[in-house]
């Protein structure tokens, strides 16, 4: 890597120090407890790395897309679920800051960034994940505001959300469904059960539902009827930073595996000395370095504002199946004892999985690329 | 509020060289840390920023490398830094340090409250905070453990003692000291990282402070440290190993052995 900018330099030795000081104690909560600690926003908030895109004036350091991946890359490092908090929160919070009126990010954003609020992200349903547009949850028009019922399902920080933004059917006649439905912000909404998942413990993924309940117009996220054309136009950041968060699940579990290699002895020498474990390590690297580029690479060009979604897919689609070959391999070298909930390989390994499926499937990812290039005249 | 907050950087290490000529320590070069008590210092003037408004202000005399402690006080979020560095303060013994502090503290003052640490962990004398009081003629309360509130121009504080604490009100301007006991400092944020990279540390010389020669440095200062050593470490012993109830049988073996006497009422 050449010279980083100061910002990004001193961005990554923060996440470093809160990996050093913090990480370990939030994870053991999250991961074998599977609870959402509720200290962590309000500590990462002390080291300023929550809300950092946000402008100053709602507590945030206008951080580029570049610097928030680093910072994602140096917390999955340690611990993805910590990373993936401030993925699920770049989400919800990103549609409010480009879509959202000042009024909605003079309220919901410095909460945010201060550690006092949680936001969710309510888009997937039971009938609707990579069709997104296949939604049932509506609202429906009611003097100045909204009344929405429905039901949402696997959302991230569901279960400690004060907010959730919400995307509703806003007119069930549209000719073309994406066309007919809305972002709004919800407050109040029922929480259901919180899912025991494999991986990415600890970040109270829930059900959510609503009840005819009420929401103000002024809760409407950007236009109305082009809520999904707003999510569309928002995925890439959430792409980069889940490419982002792969690398560093990547890097941690071969750091891992390189610390086992040199202190587990076998036929009287630290298995390190062996070319079969030095083939994997170089292999694990080389893929993990060009995964690396490629997210930096889509993270440069979203912010230099040029076209970027191929690359956003490119590296997600990339940087995610790095992440789970990173994770066998190096609980290959572990060996018996990577079987363990000893070492940190055997939840780096559960937490890799979901990176090829959330924020878009692999397999979706694969046609966001193949249509781009298709399409192309 | 104005307040100022009086920090040491000191050696990270206990690998320090002492200058054979005059007993003090060779600080240049080695890397430096803010002394640790001092953070709880800095920590609660930006509490009391915080809940009253106001600045914060960190002072450090010492050699220029105490420019990075400096930045390192302003990560934190105090809000200026002032570098007191002259080749004619070195050797400064606590009455030369209090005076050159206290000469600092009256040109960027007045403040309202003077925070500093209990003491410094390398020198351990807990003697520059009162001595800096006194130079500026106001009160001082030493191993403060909390600030209990400000009204007007009085302060109520708990000081800390050894089995209890004294709750008592004192008149601004004040200088503490504080204890560990008082909080628990935050990290350096990263806005704060950026701000401490960004803004410029103001540097008071001797030419500044306008100070008799004869009152700063070694000159100024009437302690003569006849001997800095580290105590040799306690060799020999013997330690037991095997399962712990063999090993307490040899431990015990042994103490008989050599005849020291002891009150088991049973051989258990």
């Amino acid at each position: 890597m050449v010279e980083w900018e100061e910002k990004h330099q001193l961005l990554i030795e923060t996440a470093r120090e809160f990996n050093a000081k913090e990480a370990k104690r939030f994870l053991e909560i999250m991961d074998k407890e599977n609870r959402f600690p509720p200290e962590l926003p309000a500590k990462l908030s002390q080291y300023g790395l929550l809300g950092l895109k946000f402008p100053e004036q709602y507590g945030g350091a206008e951080m580029d897309s570049l610097g928030a991946a680093l910072v994602i890359e140096e917390l999955a490092k340690v611990s993805p679920a910590i990373a993936d908090f401030l993925v699920s929160i770049h989400a919800s919070t990103g549609v409010i800051l480009h879509f959202g009126t000042e009024e909605q990010k003079a309220t919901y954003l410095p909460p945010v960034a201060e550690g006092k609020r949680i936001p969710a992200y309510a888009l997937t349903e039971s009938e609707a994940g990579s069709d997104l547009a296949g939604i049932r949850t509506k609202a429906i028009k009611e003097g100045e505001g909204y009344r929405v019922t429905g039901s949402k399902l696997f959302i991230t920080l569901g279960g400690v959300a004060d907010f959730a933004v919400v995307l509703a059917i806003t007119n069930p006649e549209a000719e073309k469904k994406h066309r007919g439905m809305s972002l709004l912000i919800v407050e109040g909404f029922q929480k259901g059960k919180e899912e025991d998942l494999m991986g990415l413990r600890g970040l109270a993924v829930s059900e959510l539902s609503f009840q005819d309940l009420p929401v103000p117009g002024k809760n409407l996220v950007g236009k109305e009827n082009e809520g999904f054309i707003h999510i569309m136009q928002s995925l890439d950041g959430g792409r980069i930073e889940v490419a982002a968060l792969s690398v560093g699940l990547a890097q941690g579990a071969l750091d891992e595996a390189i610390r086992y290699a040199k202190q587990r002895s076998q036929f009287g020498k630290p298995i390190s000395s062996f070319q079969a474990i030095q083939f994997m390590i170089a292999d694990m690297q080389t893929k993990i370095d060009a995964a690396r580029q490629l997210t930096y690479y889509a993270a440069r060009l979203r912010d230099a504002g040029k076209p970027h979604s191929r690359e956003a897919s490119e590296a997600k689609l990339f940087a995610s199946d790095v992440a789970m070959e990173c994770v066998s391999e190096s609980l290959q070298i572990h060996g018996g004892y990577g079987y363990s909930k000893e070492y940190p390989i055997e939840h780096l390994f559960r937490d890799a999985k979901i990176n090829q499926i959330f924020e878009g499937t692999n397999q979706i990812q694969r046609l966001v690329i193949a249509r781009n290039l298709l399409e192309r005249t | 509020m104005k307040i100022a907050v009086c920090i040491k950087q000191v050696p990270g290490t206990t690998e320090v060289q002492i200058n054979p000529e005059t007993g003090t320590l060779m600080r240049e070069g080695v890397e430096g840390i803010i002394n640790p008590f001092d953070l709880y210092a800095l920590e609660e003037g930006i509490r009391l920023k915080e809940k009253y408004g106001g600045t914060v202000t960190v002072l450090s005399m010492g050699p220029p490398q105490v420019e990075s402690a400096i930045r390192e006080a302003i990560s934190y979020g105090a809000d200026e830094g002032v570098m007191i560095s002259d080749r004619s303060f070195a050797g400064s013994d606590t009455l030369a340090t209090a005076g050159t502090l206290a000469a600092a503290l009256r040109i960027l003052g007045p403040f309202d409250v003077i925070l500093m640490g209990r003491q410094a962990i390398d020198g351990d004398t807990g003697q520059v905070g009162p001595e800096t009081a006194e130079h500026l003629g106001i009160p001082h309360v030493t191993e403060v453990k909390m600030i209990e509130g400000v009204e007007g121009n009085r302060i109520t504080l708990r000081r800390m003692l050894e089995h209890g604490y004294l709750r008592l009100k004192a008149p601004l301007p004040i200088l503490l000291t504080v204890v560990k006991e008082i909080n628990t400092p935050r990290p350096a944020s990263f806005k704060g990282k950026l701000r401490a990279r960004q803004v410029p540390v103001k540097i008071l010389s001797g030419k500044d402070l306008d100070l008799a020669p004869k009152i700063v440095g070694l000159s100024g200062s009437p302690t003569r440290v006849i001997r800095v050593f580290t105590p040799p470490k306690p060799t020999g012993g013997k330690v037991f190993t095997g399962e712990p109830k063999e090993a307490v049988q040899s431990l015990l073996r042994a103490l008989k052995e050599a005849g020291i006497p002891m009150n088991c009422k049973n051989g258990s």
